[in-house]
């Protein structure tokens, strides 16, 4: 089954992501194309703002399917992620509905007979009509099938992967008064997280793992061609090699591709043809998110820019 | 190839990847779709499927490489006398070894092994090796120990035994042939060692590991040779990751999602009993606290160090822990073990209050004064310490006294039970106000008290 050109597809999902404006490194169009043909979901790990969750806005893009967020935080349960029973509206129609049982009753010689007929309503209040969907049921829900994000899982309790477990490796939720929701069409679920806990054994067995680091030098010039428009050539090619010198730096919080886009973003409002050490040391602080990290930086600036310019005029 | 993922498999965990069955099947079925052909696309389907974490991608990682460069039935016999002999014999490269032999006579009385080896096509010998490595079950090997049985094994199904016969024969009857074949003999166990030892570091590595923590584990603390405290300081960082991963958090979360009807029909009283506003059960939960006071004097330093290093982890399953350590005299510690990473603490600790020698009263009494409010009815207080106060007053009336305030006095003793209450030991007088005594020698033991602690606040 695999005769018909595998390595074309993954291509295929690289170019599907391009087509987004999200430059994929080999190993993540593998992982998106995996995911499709064995029906995982993808754990992506990884630094903030190397574009975990933009993967999965690509991916509904591309693929013009609907994307569902659940974004996790600490005490997250499944009344809020998953389903929740109209309460009040299931009192509320209670007290509403206790003058037709008179009527429904009526007609019951005795208490006996009352009770079967009553029975016979059986469990109304518990019916689909009174569930409220929530993110992760709305994803099984949807007709032409969905990318569910589950954003930073690693924020989530302990408890709250075990409740994901089923989702992840069958597609459906079992709600214990109705029974079971299987998804109409499987969804691609992709879950990310920063590692600030250690995840469940359980819940990575059920996925792929990816982890997306920073991207090579060249890839990353890609990413900010792509993202932002009417930068030149030079400029790029600097300021993506300035970016990883400032990585090599022992800093609170290296600048990840989302600031070097908006960096980019910067230097081009500001019409900068190439780096210069004013317009640096102007505009580190888009670069850099703490004090002491651009203290740190700036005595090593002019070196940097040196090294990118070097750089850029042999390579 | 299904053979082959199966070995590569077992590398994997010889790696020390952790892999379930479920995983495995996982990964043929994504092997399945994206095929052999391409190396680097396999490499990055197994480091998706097979491993979980970063350092587990760069075992896989190298595992792959290892596993996938080196196909060892093509690899030639490292052999410089076979080489030297290599430019006659590999001239006549020919099918059947017997033909190579052919000018001589005595060959044709030889067993298989004998004419393979004087007919020094490399070829045919490291695959005849390849064969007899599935044949012995070479990826079942697991520790160093093993190489030497395993080496023989292998040679056995060569066919060794009858290779020895023919040496025997022919020693008799043609000394030149026999050197030669001793030579060619001596070549062939020096590569048999390799592919053993190459074995070992493919499917041995994670259980070496394994029992090198095991022997660890057990092994007293306070006896850790120098070499051995780092692996020591890794172990009691894993301890600490299981305890935090078992503990961590629960503690913060609300349950909510059930309905409390005694108190939604309460207050939506006013509304005759409509209910427009809805109450949901919670449930309450003890917040852990511990204060931990820790004997640093010379005769436990050693098992201090690693105490604290492991208190040093609990300030992150734990939110509420205060740290005390003390021999002469008491301090308070718990900043320096949150502000520094484990070594500068410890080395902080050491030389603000470490080596003395001990004064349990005298300690207590700092203690007494100091921070007594810190122990609430919910506190668990943790004495580390050999209870040895050489022969000064124990002052046991202040631990009683914190006994009292404590919701537990849990005690800790680095010596055995033997040694207890023998020379300056208190620990019989102190015992009796102790919710729980413990030896505490080995990292094992460490882990099981710390882990009964954590586990009755949840």
């Amino acid at each position: 089954m695999a005769e018909n050109g595998p390595s074309a597809s993954i291509e295929a999902v690289e170019r599907g992501l391009a087509a987004q404006g999200y430059i994929a490194s080999r190993q993540i169009a593998t992982a998106v194309y995996l995911a499709q043909q064995i029906e995982k979901p993808i754990l992506v790990e990884g630094p903030a703002g190397v574009g975990k969750t933009e993967l999965a806005k690509a991916i509904a893009a591309w693929r013009g399917l609907k994307m569902i967020r659940l974004q996790c935080y600490e005490g997250l349960d499944e009344a809020k992620a998953l389903y929740e029973w109209k309460y009040a509206k299931q009192l509320l129609y209670t007290q509403i509905l206790k003058d037709k049982l008179g009527e429904v009753l009526g007609g019951a010689p005795t208490l006996e007979a009352a009770l079967s007929q009553l029975h016979d309503f059986g469990d109304v209040f518990f019916s689909k009509e009174f569930v409220e969907p929530r993110p992760l049921l709305q994803a099984l829900e949807q007709p032409a099938g969905c990318v569910l994000l589950i954003d930073e899982i690693d924020k989530s309790d302990a408890e709250f992967e075990s409740l994901l477990l089923e989702i992840l490796s069958d597609f459906q939720v079992t709600i214990p008064e109705l029974g079971t929701v299987v998804a109409v069409s499987p969804p691609t679920v992709i879950l990310t997280s920063n590692s600030e806990r250690d995840l469940g054994d359980a819940l990575k067995r059920r996925c792929l793992h990816l982890h997306i680091g920073f991207p090579e030098q060249k890839l990353e010039e890609r990413i900010v061609e792509s993202r932002v428009a009417g930068i030149s050539q030079t400029l790029r090619k600097q300021m993506v090699s300035f970016i990883h010198e400032v990585r090599t730096l022992d800093l609170k919080k290296l600048p990840s591709v989302s600031e070097t886009i908006d960096w980019a973003r910067v230097l081009v409002l500001l019409q900068a043809s190439e780096l210069g050490h004013e317009v640096v040391k102007d505009t580190l602080n888009v670069l850099l998110k703490y004090e002491a990290d651009i203290e740190a930086t700036m005595p090593q600036v002019s070196t940097f820019i040196a090294k990118a310019s070097r750089q850029n005029a042999f390579g | 190839m299904r053979e082959n993922l199966h070995r590569f498999f077992r590398a994997a965990r010889g790696a020390g990847v952790k892999l379930s069955p479920a995983e495995s099947i996982d990964a043929m079925r994504a092997v399945s779709k994206v095929g052999f052909a391409d190396r680097t696309i396999l490499r990055d389907t197994f480091l998706l499927t097979l491993a979980k974490t970063q350092d587990e991608k760069k075992a896989l990682g190298d595992c792959f490489d290892l596993f996938f460069d080196q196909p060892a039935p093509q690899s030639p016999p490292e052999n410089d006398k076979a080489d030297e002999q290599d430019s006659s014999g590999s001239n006549s490269t020919s099918e059947s070894p017997g033909d190579a032999s052919g000018g001589d006579e005595q060959a044709d009385g030889l067993g298989q092994l004998a004419q393979m080896l004087l007919a020094q096509d490399r070829n045919q010998i490291s695959a005849a090796i390849a064969n007899a490595a599935s044949a012995a079950s070479l990826s079942d090997i697991r520790y160093f120990t093993q190489r030497g049985i395993f080496s023989n094994r292998v040679l056995e199904q060569m066919g060794i035994e009858r290779l020895r016969d023919d040496l025997d024969h022919l020693t008799a009857t043609n000394p030149g042939l026999a050197e030669r074949l001793t030579n060619a003999l001596d070549g062939l166990r020096g590569t048999v060692r390799e592919t053993v030892s190459q074995a070992l570091l493919l499917y041995g590595r994670e259980e070496a590991e394994n029992l090198r923590n095991e022997i660890l584990a057990n092994a007293p603390l306070s006896r850790i040779e120098p070499r051995q405290v780092e692996q020591m300081r890794r172990l009691i960082r894993q301890i600490a990751r299981r305890l935090r991963e078992r503990y961590s958090k629960p503690r913060k979360r609300q349950r909510r999602g059930h309905l409390d009807v005694r108190r939604t029909i309460r207050r939506n009283a006013a509304w005759g009993g409509v209910p427009f506003l809805t109450a949901w059960k919670r449930r309450h939960r003890d917040r852990p606290r511990i204060v931990a006071l820790c004997d640093v004097s010379g005769s436990v330093a050693r098992v201090s160090d690693f105490f604290l290093l492991l208190i040093h982890s609990l300030h992150e399953v734990v939110d509420d822990v205060r740290s005390f350590a003390f021999s002469g005299h008491l301090i308070e510690v718990s900043d320096i073990l949150e502000a520094k990473s484990p070594e500068e603490a410890m080395a902080e600790i050491m030389s603000k209050v470490g080596f003395g020698s001990s004064d349990y009263g005298n300690s207590f009494d700092d203690f007494e004064h100091g921070w007594m409010s810190a122990i609430t009815p919910q506190t668990t207080v943790i004495v580390l310490g050999d209870a040895r106060s050489n022969n000064l007053d124990p002052r046991a009336d202040i631990l009683r006294r914190i006994a009292e305030r404590s919701k537990r006095l849990v005690w800790l003793n680095p010596e055995g039970r033997m040694a207890w209450g023998w020379g300056d030991s208190e620990m019989p007088r102190y015992a009796t106000f102790c919710t729980v005594v413990r030896q505490c020698a080995t990292a094992k033991q460490l882990e099981r008290a710390v882990s009964d602690i954590v586990a009755s606040y949840q």
